[in-house]
Order: C-alpha cells, then structure tokens, then sequence
C-alpha cells in the first residue's frame, strides 16, 4: 500500500452450501456431471413451472448465521430481475430488504474482527462458455449454457467495510471458509467455484472517518487472486487521487493473466433489480424447531478449536503473538487434525511435539493421519520424548502407523529402531574414542565442534539404531567424569 | 336443463359421469361425440387453438378398458374437458395464444391436468385466450379472436374466452381457465355459464403459465353451479409443488348446493352501481331480491375500497407479468431471431413475439417497479390492496356473502374496446377486488340484457368459504329466468346462426 493511504474493503463471499438437491426444485446438487443433465422444469425456468424451498438449505443458511453470531429473522424473498443467458427466469430469486441473517462478526486469527452485515439465501445461475479464441464473451463464435448450477442454493455473506488490507482480507476469506467446513455446509472447495469472491475496494488518507468511492471487483476464484486484485485495485486508485482525479464507482472485472482489473459498467449503466417480494414463495419465519435443527450437526468453530489448541500446548500469550505456533496451528486446523493433537495431548503426550509432528509429519498424509487413533500416537510421541526413540525414528514410525496403523513399539522394534540398550551404545563409544584419540582429547579439551564429528562416528557405527540423544548425553557424562 | 345428443343422453358433469360409470355409455362414443361436435362447430367460433382427437381417443379407450376390468375409473370418468391454452399439457402445444410460445410442447402435465386424468376426465383440447391471459376479449391472441355462441359478431370475453365459449356452445360439458382479474368470472357472465374463481391456493397453480403470480388463480367453467362444483373438486386441494397452495382438506362441497340460503346474510355492495350498465346492476339486485325470497337475510353494504381496486390491480399485475415474462428471451425455447449478440437476439426474440398489449403491460410494470418510481406505484398499490382485503374483513363481519354486477356491460361487439386499452381494462372493474383479496368469487347466470345477452351476477366470500359462496350461486340458478343459460343450440356450421341463446 502507497504511503499515506489506507485501503478498505469489503468482501462478498456467496458460498455454495451441500445440500443434497437445489434450491427450489429435487435436481441433484453436485460438481462435474454431464452438462445439462441435472435439470428439470423448474430450475430450466420452464413456463408454468414453481419454486419449493428447500428446507435443508434453509437450515445450513440458518446454522451459518449461527456462527457468525449473526440475528436471525424472519424474512422474505425477492426477485432480482435482469436479463442474462445463464439465468434461466432472468430473475434470481435472492433476498433483499429482508435477509434470514443479519449483524453478525467473524473473529479472525490475529484477533481483528471483521463484521458480518448480512448473509442472505439465493439461487445460483447457469454457466455460460464462451466458444472462440479467448473464451471470453468478446469475440467468441457462440456460447453454450449449463443448467446444472443453476437453482443451487448459494449463501451470500457481506462483510462490514471493515477490512483493511489484501493480507486481511485473505485471512477473513480463509477464516470464513473453515467456519462454512466446520458448519458443514459447504466443501469450501475454491477451485470447483463453491466459494466465489467479490471485492468492494475503496482508499482514502490516513486518518480520514470517511470512506473513498469504491469500485467493486468481480470474478475473484482464488486466494492469489484476491490478493492480486486488492493490491492492483489500491494503487489503481491511489494511482488516481495523486494525479487529482476522481475515482469513478463502478464495477470491475480481475483480469487472472494480467493481474489487472478493467471496468465492466459504470454506476450509470448499472442494473435496475426491480426487486420485489417473489410471489410464488411464502415469507419464511424461522421457528424454535428449525432453529433447533439448524444447530445440530454443526462442528467446532474455528476460534474454539484454536483455543483448545493453544489450551493443549500449554502456551504464553507471547508465543500466541510469535507466529511459529500459530502457523502450526492454522495447518492443523485446515488439515482437520486439531482434534487428534488435542485428543493426544489428553492421552499424555507432549503438547509441541504433538502439534509440530501433527503439522509437519501427519500433514503429509492428512487423509490416513485424520484416521490415526489418538492413543496410537500419544504412545509414539512419548517413546519420542522419553528418548527410547530419535525425532528422526519417531518420524519414520509415525510414517508407517499412519499408513498401516498398528503399535508404535512394535513398528519401532520391526524397524529396528529397539535394542541398543546402555551397555551397547557404551561399547560402541568406546570403539569410536579407541579409533579417534586425537580428536576424543580435543573433545575433552573443550572443543565443541568435534562433538559432532564423534556423534556422527557413533550414530554411523550404530546403523541409526542410537538414539542421538542418548548418545551426546553419555558423552557428555564421560567428559565431565574426565 | 335439457340434456341432448349424448350417447345415454346425457351432456352435463354429472350425467356423463354416471352413464359412463354404469355403462349405459363408453368413454369412447362421448369423445368421438365431442370431437364431430368440435370439428362441426368449432370453424367459426374458434374456441380451439388444439384439438386433441388422438390423445383423446387413446384416453378414453383405456378407461373403457379400466372400466370393463372392473376398477375405478374415477368421478369424472368420461367426462370431455377442455383447457386454457395456458395450462402445461405434457407432449401437446401450450402456446399462451402468442407467437412466442407458438410451437413449445411442455415435457411436463399441469398439476390439474394430472388431477383431471385420475379422476377420469378426458382432456380434448387446449382453447383460445388473450395472449398470457392479458386481455378481457379474447381479441389479444395472437392466432384470431374467439366468438360468442349467442352472438358471434359478440366477444365471448376473456381472458379465457375460449373455455367459456366451448362451454357455452355446448362442444364440452366443462372446461378450465385462469383467472388473475376476472378472466374467468367476465367471460362466463358474458356466454351465460357459471365461472368460478377459487380460494387463491384453493388450486394449485403448478403448470399454468404465469401471469401475475399473486393472483393468478385456475377455476371451471359449466352450465350448472353443480357441474362447476364437480370441476372445482376434481382439480381443488394442497400441491406441494405449489408453495402458496393452501394445506388444508377440501370440503364436500357438493352437500352445500342444496342446502338453501335460509339465514345466509347476503350482503349486495353498493359501489358498482353506478359504473355499470343497468341490465347488469339491475341483475345483481333483482339477484338480492331473489335471495331474500328464498330465505336469506339480504342487505346493502358499502366498500368504498373496490373502487381503487382496478387502479391497484393494473400496476400489480403488470408488475409481476413483467418479470414472469422475462424468460421468453429465446435462449431455450419459444420463439428466437437470430441476432450477432445474445442482447440484441432477446430483444428482437421479443419484439417479434409479443404482441402489442403484452409489451405494454411489461412496459407499465417495468416502470412500476423501477427504482425511485417503486414505492409511489407498486408500493402504493401493494396499500390499497391492502385496503381492500381490510374493507372485506369488515363487510365479512356483517354477511356471509357479498353480491355483485359481474361485468360493466352485456358482451361487446368485436372490435369495440380493442383501440382503446382502457376501456377494456374497465370490464374488470367488478372482478379485481376477489383477486386482490384472493378470496373466491364466481359468476352464475342470472338476466338477459337489452340485446338479448346473457348477464351474471357475482358471489364473493371470504376465503375457503367456498361452501356459503355455492350455496348462493346454487339458489340463484334455482331462481333465475328461463333461456338465461347455455348451452346455446347452434347450427351446425354458417356464420351467425349463434344469436338467440337460451338452453332451457
């Protein structure tokens, strides 16, 4: 960001939620099928034809705006009229003055928070593709629709202006995808377009309560692009405002290969909605029941399962703020393998040792890791910390008990990583210090680099079956006894 | 009524029904009846956009073998019907009397048109209609005007003249049509049969192409009050695939027809007297009068409020055909030319498609519901409609039922209204405000005007009142003169030999 200015943003998310079918019609919701082959009469739009709202939506709708702390109300949908080839009624049905959620906030992991001012229920539109050299509209030969996508139930979440920079609004979006995974209602899966963002950047001075003129960028499908296009978008505008020129309200289009954004229509030329109440769908008044029934099934949040993180690992408000735990933790939890840290910790293991094995080692293998009994790893982890194994044969049992599961001991004793008990590891110093007498005396002399030359000596002798742990401690005994 | 042609003699609901049940009758010898009467008579009114002899056929020689195995073939059994043209018929044309949707052929059947079918009715065809029902003529279809059986210089009204005309012809004992503003209530008045506008939700909408969604409402039409009252049970009751049908048991209604209006308080509203011709405030009164006869507690009451109901009604309506009809762009079906660009394709698809009283109402409810002109239009209106139910809450208070003109006027000569849209707006005067409350209301027969047409009387009730509504309506059949009703008797094939009605 330029010198002197500040950037503001807010971000629509509309998030694809799983349910089983669409929105207003029994077509099966899901990615990839042949195109145009989950469609009926309903979602076609065909004439005659009615919307049914379906219930399931309703409820994983109501369950993200539970945890978004937001109100939830009575409400009424909408039709949002405007022509446009992939929308089969060229009206969506969307809410308008009266969304189910209202006044909500997301927590973020640096503790900012960024409000929530509405999450409202609609359906999505089809897909066009455009065919010819670009792919886009301009110049194509013709396009083709897919109906697949449309009538699926979308939730669109509007953030407060409250965002102040790309890395921000990177980590509202990346927080906000683990709330709609942990509520189970949605994959999350950016690049399937389940989550889909757009961003309203505006700058203004340092220090100035009022906000700039904000231009709304569409088409943003990836975290890099979010980044990108904030970025681009601030010193497009800052750009503007240093040569004394008026930043113009309107909507933008990211451009992925050039990193640019370019206008696609003025405030001028902007769609007249003609919102009205739809009136072949019934206001929806959300009861106790299905306030009940929303909440069930919903996951830990995010924000708690940090906090039972950070409970587990025992740490200081200091090392909150460090970052080197943190990111282990972020890992953890978007690899879903919190829960097996917290559980192992529960069963006697070492707190760190668990998060860093969880978020280096397991997140190689996050699918089996998810599966790894809890017990299983707490029993390895303390073979590690208790020295009968080195960090480097931990690794390698936690390896294959992720794989193939089974007794951390026995995968250590079949590995060979059991047996060489005291007396063996000392006769093998003994052998190293009779082969190398010049340098055991520098070691007894003080020199410190040569401890790890005799280590190394030892550990090769021992076929990795030492731990090096051990060995440095005898050595170290055997100088002090010297 | 006379009951003629026939094979067992009998042409109504009712009639039809049983002999075909007792096998006095086959399915198969009434719908080839139907279809000769049709093919004969149907040249010169044009009732019929689609004639659906084959379909027909192959229906009722399966319920002649579902009867000859014995089982149910259900109530209707037999029974031709004919339907609106803007009513989905699964594998046949549903054309909404306009060139955009000339050739689309739904994949799916109509809630009705599925409940029609179990109970064993036959649907012969698909009739004529103001283009999307926007019309009180039936001269705004894109495919030429219907005619009045009684007078085939008349209009048959509309939007569903086509049903009504059908019926009134007497070509089948029963047919369905929409009704958003009276377009069914108008024309049958105007053809001397009984239309009736149900409950709104009473029917499920699933199916019938929309006009204005919120008051869009599917009903019969037949000679008889009992008739119409089979037809309404056949087709009444909860749809899931309708959001605002209502989810409740519909009532045997057919036990209120003779149950008499002794103490039924009527109530006759006093506001449309002036607007409309004499013959047809002199029916409603002489209606009251025979009421009262009959036993009922009759009174005058005043609701200022229906008269703000056109005005409410022609921004409501046109504000939601203007989006219902945004779909008709040529991307999927329907009409499409051809153009560089998907916009410019839409709106010569449009232009061409449409025709002239259908862009204009998607233009006033464009406008309606624009932004800065929202609240001062279809706001406003959305308050009077507002209005107007409270002004029926409180006449409900005091009456059961309420009576009313039906029609300002006695059918018009084609041609009359047609450059003057106003005017025609006008001949929903006395229909809108039911809509508007989405309370049920219905025409029956009741006077012959100066020129020898027939004129209805309207009964409202409040919603679900169905049962107080047709035992009014029941009453007034019993009470009305001879030769007010159809079915007309027609020659068999030159023009104008339809003008001296009377069924009787």
């Amino acid at each position: 960001m330029p010198d002197g200015y500040e950037t503001v943003v807010g971000l629509e998310v509309h998030c694809e939620l799983s349910t089983r079918t669409k929105l207003f019609c029994g077509c099966e919701n899901s990615f990839g099928a042949a195109p145009n082959s989950q469609v009926c009469p309903v979602c076609l739009g065909l004439p005659g034809s009615l919307p049914v709202l379906n219930r399931r939506a309703v409820e994983l709708a109501i369950r993200i705006g539970q945890a978004l702390g937001c109100e939830i109300r009575p409400s009424v949908f909408h039709r949002k009229n405007y022509f446009y080839p992939d929308m089969p009624k060229d009206y969506q049905i969307s809410q308008y003055d009266l969304p189910v959620n209202v006044n909500g906030h997301l927590d973020l992991p640096d503790g900012s928070v960024v409000g929530i001012e509405r999450a409202h229920i609609e359906e999505d539109t089809g897909k066009s593709t455009h065919i010819g050299a670009t792919g886009r509209i301009k110049g194509a030969s013709h396009s083709l629709v897919d109906y697949n996508r449309a009538g699926v139930p979308l939730v669109e979440i509007v953030s407060a202006p409250d965002i102040r920079s790309a890395a921000q609004a990177r980590s509202y979006v990346s927080e906000l995808r683990r709330v709609l995974v942990a509520a189970g209602a949605s994959d999350g899966r950016m690049e399937e377009g389940s989550l889909r963002v757009d961003a309203n950047v505006s700058v203004r001075p340092d220090g100035s309560t009022t906000f700039g003129t904000r231009c709304e960028v569409k088409n943003l499908n990836s975290f890099r692009s979010l980044v990108r296009s904030i970025e681009y978008e601030s010193k497009r505008q800052v750009a503007l405002l240093e040569a004394g020129e008026a930043i113009l309200q309107e909507t933008r289009h990211f451009d992925e290969s050039s990193g640019e954004t370019h206008s696609l229509r003025s405030k001028e030329e902007a769609y007249d909605y003609r919102y009205f109440p739809e009136p072949d769908l019934v206001p929806l008044e959300p009861d106790e029941a299905l306030l009940r029934a929303a909440a069930v099934g919903a996951g830990l949040m995010p924000g708690e399962r940090r906090r039972l993180l950070w409970e587990a690992i025992g740490a200081s408000l200091e090392e909150h703020a460090s970052g080197a735990l943190a990111d282990q933790i972020e890992t953890v939890i978007d690899l879903e393998l919190d829960r097996l840290v917290v559980d192992a910790v529960a069963a006697g293991a070492d707190g760190r040792l668990a998060l860093a094995r969880a978020a280096n080692e397991a997140a190689a293998n996050p699918e089996s890791a998810r599966s790894l009994g809890a017990g299983s790893f707490a029993a390895l982890l303390q073979l590690e910390s208790s020295g009968s194994l080195s960090a480097t044969q931990s690794k390698a049992v936690l390896t294959v008990l992720t794989e193939e599961g089974g007794d951390p001991s026995e995968i250590a004793a079949r590995l060979g990583f059991e047996g060489l008990g005291d007396a063996e590891i000392e006769e093998l110093i003994d052998g190293v210090v009779a082969a190398h007498p010049e340098e055991w005396s520098r070691y007894l002399e003080g020199d410190g680099k040569v401890a790890g030359f005799l280590l190394g000596r030892i550990m090769r002798e021992s076929k990795g079956r030492a731990n090096g742990k051990v060995v440095s401690t005898k050595l170290a005994e055997r100088r002090s006894r010297a | 009524m006379s009951e003629r042609g026939a094979p067992g003699g009998a042409t109504s609901v009712r009639g039809i029904a049983a002999a075909v049940r007792s096998r006095e009758a086959t399915a198969s010898s009434v719908v080839e009846e139907t279809l000769e009467r049709i093919s004969a008579m149907d040249g010169e009114l044009h009732c019929f956009h689609t004639v659906m002899a084959k379909e027909a056929l192959a229906s009722a020689r399966a319920l002649d073998a579902t009867i000859a195995a014995g089982r149910d073939p259900g109530p209707l059994a037999g029974v031709p019907v004919a339907l609106k043209d803007n009513i989905c018929t699964k594998g046949t044309t549903t054309s909404c009397s306009s060139k955009i949707l000339e050739n689309w052929v739904p994949p799916y059947d109509a809630t009705v048109v599925e409940r029609l079918r179990d109970a064993g009715a036959v649907v012969v065809g698909k009739t004529n209609l103001d283009e999307f029902a926007m019309g009180s003529s039936t001269e705004n279809s894109a495919f030429g005007p219907t005619r009045n059986p009684w007078d085939a210089s008349r209009v048959p009204g509309g939007s569903s003249g086509g049903s009504a005309a059908a019926v009134a012809a007497g070509l089948v004992p029963l047919a369905y049509g929409s009704d958003t503003g009276g377009s069914i209530r108008q024309p049958a008045s105007f053809c001397g049969i009984v239309g009736l506008k149900p409950t709104y939700g009473g029917v499920s909408r699933y199916g019938l192409v929309a006009f204005a969604s919120s008051l869009d409402q599917i009903g019969p039409f037949a000679c008889t009050v009992e008739d119409a009252t089979l037809g309404l049970l056949a087709v009444a009751g909860h749809d899931p695939r309708d959001s605002t049908s209502i989810d409740r048991e519909v009532e045997p209604l057919l036990d209120s027809l003779g149950g008499g209006v002794g103490g039924l308080r009527v109530g006759l509203i006093e506001e449309f007297a002036a607007d409309v011709a004499p013959s047809c405030s002199g029916a409603a009164r002489a209606a009251a009068d025979a009421l009262a006869a009959a036993g009922a507690k009759v009174g005058e009451v005043s609701i200022p409020e229906v008269r703000h109901g056109l005005p409410a009604y022609y921004v409501i309506a046109p504000a939601e055909a203007s989006s219902n009809l945004a779909r008709y762009d040529g991307v999927r079906y329907g009409l499409r030319v051809d153009a560089g660009d998907a916009r410019t394709m839409n709106l010569r698809t449009r232009g061409a498609g449409f025709g002239a009283e259908v862009r204009r109402r998607i233009m006033i409810g464009t406008y309606a519901l624009s932004a800065g002109y929202y609240d001062a239009y279809y706001g406003q209106a959305q308050r009077v409609r507002t209005l107007v139910v409270r002004a029926f809450e409180r006449a409900y208070e005091d009456f059961d039922v309420l009576l009313a003109p039906m029609t300002p006027s006695e059918a018009f000569e084609l041609g009359a209204k047609t450059a003057n849209p106003l005017d025609m707006y006008v001949s929903d005067l006395c229909a809108v405000p039911s809509n508007l409350a989405g309370h049920p209301a219905m025409s029956v027969p009741f006077a012959l005007g100066e020129s020898g047409l027939p004129v209805g009387v309207q009964v409202l009730a409040p919603a679900l009142r169905e049962a107080a509504m047709l035992r009014a309506a029941a009453a007034l059949e019993a009470a009305a003169p001879p030769g007010v009703r159809g079915p007309v008797k027609l020659a068999a094939a030159p023009a104008g030999a339809a003008s001296d009605g009377g069924g009787e």
